[in-house]
């Protein structure tokens, strides 16, 4: 009996799976840690030394320590509590307070970006604060760091690989499996290179087209 | 009318207005002159609550500024400010600029609030860049736009401060025509200003501010042509 089957067509179905999967949990990580990192990046522009110290110290954990390691000990923490989650809400979970770390830094930065001046004209108009955050604030600092929030984005969808260690059938998950089957690994981590090159590309594209766009 | 009676402020240890009082009645032009840290700016930033005051009371048609239970937002409606940087909002367009505020803070329709502003931006001069984005724009050109998005909240009084002290001294010229445009429409006006010839044209008064106090204060001859104190003189001599 042959142990090990060639990959053929028939995983075209299993590799597009994997493919979702990995846009899937990227765009959840991006959507919901960019709003977190919205918030939590205004309360740290907005907030004094103590706060921020606090958040700070909190944020730092989460940026320092490997992902992967964070993926294992949640899962592990909350199989132990007697609370095990799928994978995916799992993965989903760290993988966006992760992206939350990076955003609100991105964010605050952008926040502090917009000169005092340009507040006390709005106030003056007889805007309110929030009306201020809102159609001030937010569109004029968003916009000087958006090429940061590509970056973030871009190097999440990369991240997401790693929670295959939790067992998210993911991109590389799939072509882990696919390479045990086949014992082609050079030809299956090539092609699986290739599809993220494909998810990134054309937000890294879109980027670029923005600020293009932005610069008039 | 805006009343100032009396007004402190002082900023830590410094005390920049020592007590000062000004009216200003509907219709008039008020200029205000000195020296850098005599106070001027500080006195406008103090009339809309830009910053808050330590003593004393200013009275926007019979509504006390610093009152706690005074809506800042809505007084700031009435009291249009302009400032020395021009402070485009470079996000958006120039009628969007101008048309921002009377659609959020009066809650106008779109359309509406565009009307308004068109009609504003084609009073100073701009009605032919409506559609640019203001950071392609002149230093004047965006000064008269900061101009008509103050217009466009249509206040009774409008604040100036040193509204072209930033610009290029060949773009002042523009600025100031807008400005003795308003004059004629009969805005009440207060300018803190370094441009004496011009306060001398448009003003009804000028006054004279030193270490935050009004030093001299009258018609533009009385201070300007023929200034009693020798502070206000030793001033002239030194900027005409």
């Amino acid at each position: 009996m042959n142990l090990f089957t060639p990959l053929s067509w028939n995983d075209a179905g299993f590799i597009l799976t994997g493919i979702l999967n990995t846009v899937y949990i990227s765009v959840i990580a991006i959507v919901v840690g960019s709003l977190l990192g919205l918030l939590i990046g205004f309360i740290r522009a907005e907030s004094n030394k103590t706060v921020n110290v606090f958040l700070g110290a909190v944020l730092d954990v989460l940026r320092s320590v490997p992902l992967i390691i964070q993926l294992i000990l949640f899962s592990t923490f909350i199989g132990v509590m007697g609370f095990p989650l799928p994978p995916f809400v799992t993965g989903s979970i760290i993988l966006s307070l992760y992206t939350m770390a990076f955003m609100s830094e991105v964010f605050r930065s952008g926040f502090n970006s917009v000169p005092v001046s340009m507040v006390k004209a709005s106030r003056s108009l007889g805007m309110n604060y929030l009306q201020t955050v809102r159609y001030i604030r937010i569109p004029i600092g968003m916009r000087a760091v958006f090429p940061s929030w590509i970056g973030v984005a871009l190097s999440v969808i990369k991240d997401s690989a790693l929670v295959s260690v939790i067992g998210y059938m993911e991109l590389l998950r799939t072509a882990e499996q696919l390479i045990s089957r086949t014992q082609q690994p050079l030809m299956i981590l090539i092609g699986v290179g290739l599809f993220y090159f494909m998810i990134s590309y054309p937000l890294s594209r879109y980027g670029k087209y923005i600020e293009r766009k932005m610069e008039i | 009318m805006i009343e100032i009676k009396g007004v402190h402020k002082s900023f830590g240890d410094l005390e920049v207005l020592k007590g000062i009082d000004l009216t200003v009645n509907r219709g008039e032009v008020v200029s205000i002159i000195g020296a850098s840290g005599s106070g001027k700016s500080t006195l406008l930033y103090c009339i809309n609550a830009i910053e808050s005051i330590n003593k004393g009371n200013i009275i926007v048609d019979g509504i006390d500024v610093h009152d706690k239970k005074t809506d800042i937002n809505a007084l700031r409606q009435n009291l249009g400010m302009v400032f020395q940087q021009w402070n485009s909002f470079p996000h958006l367009t120039v009628l969007e600029n101008a048309a921002l505020a009377p659609q959020v803070v009066k809650g106008f329709s779109k359309e509406k609030a565009e009307e308004i502003a068109t009609k504003e931006l084609k009073h100073v001069g701009l009605g032919d860049k409506l559609h640019e984005y203001p950071t392609k724009m002149s230093g004047g050109q965006q000064q008269r736009l900061a101009i008509a998005r103050a217009l466009a909240m249509e206040p009774p009084y409008m604040l100036f401060d040193e509204v072209t002290s930033a610009l290029d001294p060949e773009l002042v010229g523009e600025v100031l025509d807008t400005l003795r445009l308003l004059r004629d429409d009969g805005m009440t006006m207060i300018c803190v200003t370094h441009e004496i010839a011009f306060a001398k044209e448009v003003s009804d008064k000028v006054a004279f501010f030193h270490e935050g106090l009004i030093e001299e204060i009258g018609t533009p001859q009385e201070v300007l042509d023929n200034p009693q104190k020798e502070r206000t003189q030793q001033f002239l001599s030194k900027v005409l």
